[in-house]
Formats: structure tokens, sequence, C-alpha cells
């Protein structure tokens, strides 16, 4: 018997089957879109959610940063000593280094009076260690005293900052400090923070007065041009105290992420809402594909007793499965391109429908799918030929 | 002649210990290539056991029942199969694959061998329609059926196969007095064609004429005719 014939007979069957039954095939259908759409979704957030928590990191400009060994996250960071990055000076390789303060706040809405926390981040003005124009077309108003940049992109809850600027209404306070607000940028808002401030380190030491300039809590490394920063990175790995990690760019990209997806109970949430969906779609395969065994009992018993052997309707259940993947997947993914769209217009999160995640979905319902067809083979055992007569 | 399915001194039982049950007892019959024969006897005497361990569906224990020269008891599951694709089932209910025309209701038995085209089983299969006289009625479904008709397909998809013996478990029991004898009828005659044997248990007196044979069980017990 050829290879071909050895699948394409009990497909062609079990296809015949499929759309025997219109309106079981439709339920069926529904089930494997719907754990689609769930999977869909919940990859998509997770991704979406993810890549916004690197938002800071993304838009820093240097090729090495230090941060200390305790810093789980950078919205939550432990401070080291500003002498432990100048030793980093100590490397021909490196060109310049640069400080970066972190602080959590409460920022006081203009309008309402009402205080949120956000993100302050503090440095040196003259450095270009943020990859974004409005700031760097700010720098000397960042060296003025008791100046801040606001986060264009932090949410609602902070005020229309944009129209209260216009309206010349930009004093406010920052951990009960007094602020003018002196311009706008973008960089997005984290899991850790609802909104962002930039300012200059001079300020920052007076928003957060308790705070000492000789205690960082990040340094970004730029290495001349043409530095390798791998091999940078693993010299200054040898000459640095253990306290600290010195991050690649990539690294701190992944770091940060690593944070959400394991520390954070985030990324089991999300883990989980795909595992159910994975679980619900599997309990409806199944049932459909049970039920559809259960039916044509007599049908595979007269079959067996024609002389078909048992593994030709294995084949038969696993390619009612494939079907069931593949047709319920078309629809679902259709259905996830929508859903996609409308999250990005209606919640500004970043939602692209990636070929890989395509392919990891399709992935996951044909699994799903095959392990129904795996539980429900067992059934298969009850068409006997001998009943038959 | 060749003897095509030779019983000896089988015995059959179902369940086990103080709950055996005997139901075939002592069973001798040879059956050679091309007979036609018929089984008749009371409800309860073990017509159709006989006749699923004649087909392979059933297996003996003791005994001897040779089918095609091939020892059916203690034998393996493939050895079964094998033996299995070689015979011809024609059930009291038409047992018709309700998703499928007619035609690849047919086609099903000649799918297993896999040694024609797509086409020639196209051909084989349709042309064993329109020798049972359905040949208006290739692409109609099971449902779209009347019960004559369906038997009818289900004789077409026994014979489809070239056989080398066909089991029928009362294939009239379902059809009136006419169709009912019609469909032996034209079993009888695409078999004599062939020389293909047959063994078909029935309680219908109107079709016996058709038979070379009759035998008649009672009590798992072979009446002398
Ligand atoms: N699967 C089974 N398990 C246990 N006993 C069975 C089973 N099938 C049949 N029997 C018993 O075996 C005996 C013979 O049954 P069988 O079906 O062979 O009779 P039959 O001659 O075909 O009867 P009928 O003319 O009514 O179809 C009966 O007493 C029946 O109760
Ligand atoms: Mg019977």
């Amino acid at each position: 018997m050829n290879k071909l014939a050895w699948f394409y007979f009990p497909a062609c069957l079990a296809w015949r089957q499929l759309i025997f039954d219109r309106s079981k095939l439709v339920a069926a259908i529904c089930g494997v879109l719907f754990a689609c759409v769930l999977v869909f979704m919940q990859l998509g957030f997770k991704d979406s959610l993810y890549a916004s928590a690197a938002s800071a990191p993304v838009k820093l400009n240097g090729d090495l940063f230090l941060m200390h060994k305790q810093s789980e996250a950078m919205w939550r960071p432990i401070q080291f000593k500003r002498s432990e990055l100048m030793r980093v000076l100590g490397n021909p390789a490196v060109a310049e280094v640069y400080p970066l303060y972190l602080g959590l706040a409460p920022f006081k809405n203009i309008q309402t009076q009402v205080k949120r926390t956000l993100m302050v981040y503090g440095f040196d003005p003259d450095s270009l260690i943020f990859n974004i124009d409005e700031i760097k077309s700010k720098q000397v108003e960042l060296r003025l005293k008791d100046t801040v940049l606001f986060d264009e992109y932090s949410r609602p809850e902070f005020g229309p900052v944009r129209q209260l600027l216009e309206a010349d209404q930009n004093v406010t306070e920052i951990n009960d400090y007094k602020v003018n607000i002196v311009g706008l940028f973008r960089m997005g808002v984290s899991f850790a923070a609802d909104g962002n401030v930039i300012t200059s380190d001079l300020n920052f030491m007076r928003i957060f007065p308790r705070r000492d300039s000789s205690d960082i809590d990040m340094g970004v490394i730029k290495l001349h041009p043409g530095a390798s920063a791998k091999q940078v990175e693993a010299e200054l790995k040898s000459q640095l105290n253990e306290f600290v990690n010195i991050f690649t760019y990539e690294e701190l990209l992944k770091y940060e992420k690593d944070y959400w997806a394991n520390t954070a109970p985030i990324g089991f949430i999300f883990g989980f809402g795909t595992v159910m969906g994975w679980v619900v779609g599997l309990v409806i395969v199944y049932q459909i594909l049970f039920t559809d065994i259960a039916n044509h009992r007599n049908e595979f018993a007269t079959l067996k007793a024609m002389g078909y052997e048992h593994s030709y309707f294995i084949r038969l259940v696993f390619a009612s499965a494939f079907f069931l993947a593949v047709l319920g997947f078309i629809p679902g993914y259709l259905l996830s391109v929508g859903l996609y769209h409308l999250a990005e217009s209606q919640m500004y999160m970043p939602m692209p429908m990636l070929l890989s995640k395509i392919i990891t979905v399709f992935m996951f319902i044909l699994s799903m799918c095959v392990m129904a067809g795996l539980l429900a083979i067992r059934k298969l055992k009850d068409a006997n030929p001998a009943d038959m007569f | 002649m060749s003897t095509v399915i030779d019983v000896e001194h089988l015995d059959f039982s179902f369940g086990s210990g103080a709950l055996t049950q005997p139901v075939l007892k002592d069973i001798t019959l040879s059956i050679h290539k091309g007979e036609i024969v018929l089984i008749t006897g009371p409800s309860g005497s073990g017509k159709t056991t006989f006749l699923t361990i004649i087909g392979g569906l059933r297996q003996a224990f003791h005994g001897s029942v040779k089918v095609l020269d091939q020892q059916f008891i203690n034998s393996s599951e493939p050895v079964k199969v094998k033996i299995r694709q070689q015979i011809g089932y024609i059930f009291q209910q038409h047992n018709l694959l309700k998703s499928l025309t007619a035609l690849q209701n047919v086609s099903m038995t000649l799918e297993m061998g896999n040694t024609l085209t797509e086409q020639q089983r196209r051909d084989r299969s349709a042309e064993m329609l329109i020798a049972v006289g359905l040949g208006d009625r290739l692409d109609y479904k099971p449902g779209q059926l009347s019960g004559g008709q369906l038997q009818r397909v289900s004789i077409a998809r026994a014979l489809v196969g070239q056989p080398k013996i066909i089991l029928a478990d009362e294939p009239t029991a379902s059809l009136d007095k006419q169709s009912g004898y019609e469909a032996v009828s034209l079993l009888k005659q695409l078999a004599k064609e062939s020389q293909t044997t047959i063994l078909l248990v029935t309680h219908d007196y109107r079709i016996l004429d058709i038979a070379d044979r009759v035998v008649e069980l009672e009590d798992g017990v072979i009446k002398k005719v």
C-alpha cells in the first residue's frame, strides 16, 4: 500500500463524515475558534505588555549598562556607588559613562490635586542617553532649576498636561516639591509606573532630598565606535565588583522582560489563561470526536468486518482532528486580526500579528486537537464487528 | 471440487465457569467452491454465532475451522483481517455509511486493496451498481434510498471486491416478500457467474429454493437433512 493512500483514504472518509453533519461541524469549528481566539488574545496582550514594560530601556542610548545585582528590574533599583561606574573609564574602549537616577514619587494632578505615583528619571542633560528627540531638544531648559519633562503617554489620571501647558498652567508638585513642566516627550507606561517624568540630575536631588548624587541606580556606558560590546562586557565583568551586573542593550531588554515574565505574577496569569484556552478547546474537540466515534460505531464495525484494520480508524480520527484544527484556526485567525486592530485603536496597545505568533498559535491548536484525538481513540474499541450480525 | 469452508468438531460457548452456555456443539460442515448453502433453524439455535466464527469476527477455541485454507481456531487478528478482506458481508440491516453516496459506499470495498486507480474503482463500483439495477442512483445517499435499494447497494458492496465467499445474515428480514426474493435471486445470479460461495442464514422459507443445500441448526447441532 503506498504512502499517500495510507492517509488519503481515511482522511477522505473523515472529511465526508465531517461535512455530512453541518450543524455538528459548525459547533466543532466554534469550539476550536474559541480556543484559538483566546490563545491569540492572551499571547497578544502578554507580548504587548512585555513590550511596554521594556519601554524605558528601549529608549536608552548606550552600549553597556550597570545595575546592582539586587536590582530585580529598573523600577525597583538598589543603589550603588558612582565610583564603581567611574572605574569603568579605565577600559580603553569606554568613551563616556553617565549615571541615571530613578525614583518613584507622587505627582500632583494640576486640575484635581490628586496625587498619583509615577517614575522620575534623573540624568545629566548634557548626555544623550535618551533616544528621544523631544528630550534632546530641551537640553537648555532641563539645565534650569526645578524643570521637568512630562511623558505624554502617561495615563490620563495625571491630567490633560498638554492642554494645561498650552494654557500656561505648568506648575505642579512631585514628591511635595514644586516643579515646572517645560515640555512633553513620549516614552510609554509600564506595569510599574503609570507615568514618567524626566529631569536633570541636580533637580532629581532636589525632588528627592534624601538621595545622594554619589549613589546611582544605573550606569550608562558608551563605547568608542567600533568596539565590541560583548568583548568589553567580558573584560569589565572580571574587573568590576561582584555586586554589579553588566548588560548589553539586548541583555537589558531581556532582563526587564524576564522580570515581568517570571518574577512578577503577570507571566503566570497569561500562561494560565493560555493553558485554560487549550484545555477548554481540548474538552470541546474531545467531546465532538468522542460522540462522532460513538455515532459511527456501527459504520466502523461494518468496515472492520469488511477487513479494515484498527489503525485505519486511528488515522481517521486524527484526520478529523486535523481538519477541525485547520477549519477552526482560519476563522479564529481572522477574528483575532480584527480584535488586534480593535485593541490597537481603542487601548493604544501595540499588538502586531507576527508570523511567529500565527505559527505558535496554530501549533498550539494542532496539539490541542491531536491530544483530543489521542483521548478519543479509546472509544474505537467499542466498534466490535461481531455485533453487526 | 475444492473446499472453501471446512469445519470439523467445532464447539463454542459464551461465558465462562458456571455461567458457560454452549451454543455450538460438535459442528462438522464443509462447503465447496460455488456452492450456495442456506442455514435455517429456530431462534437462538446459534446461526448468527456460527456465521461470525466463519467470518473471522469471533474467536473460537475448540475444533477446526478452515476458511480459504486458513485455520481460524486460536488465530491472530492480522490473519483474520486478511481473510475478512476476501469475504463479502451482507447484514440484516444494510449498514451502509450514511455520509457516503451509493457509489462511494461500494468503493469502500475496493479502497482496501488499493491496487486500482481512482477511475478503475469508480468504474467497477458503477458497473456493480448497474448490475443490481441502481444505475440511476449512483450519487444518492442512503437517506434517499428505499429499503430494497439499500439492500441491493449492500449486495453490490459485498460483491464488488470479487470475494471468494459471501456471508449473509437474514438479508431479506427488513424487506417485503417481493423485494426480498428479488434481492436474493440477484445475489444468486451474480454469485453463480463468478463461482462465489454463499453461506446465508434465513428464516424466510420463500427463498429456500435458491439453495444448493439447506442446513438446519437446532440447539447448536446440525440436523441431518
Ligand atoms: N454476545 C453474546 N453473549 C452471550 N450470549 C450470546 C451472545 N450472542 C448470542 N448469545 C446467545 O447464544 C445463543 C445463540 O445466539 P445466535 O444469535 O447465534 O442465535 P440465532 O440462531 O442467530 O438466533 P436468531 O434466529 O434469533 O437470530 C442464544 O442463546 C444467545 O442468547
Ligand atoms: Mg441471528
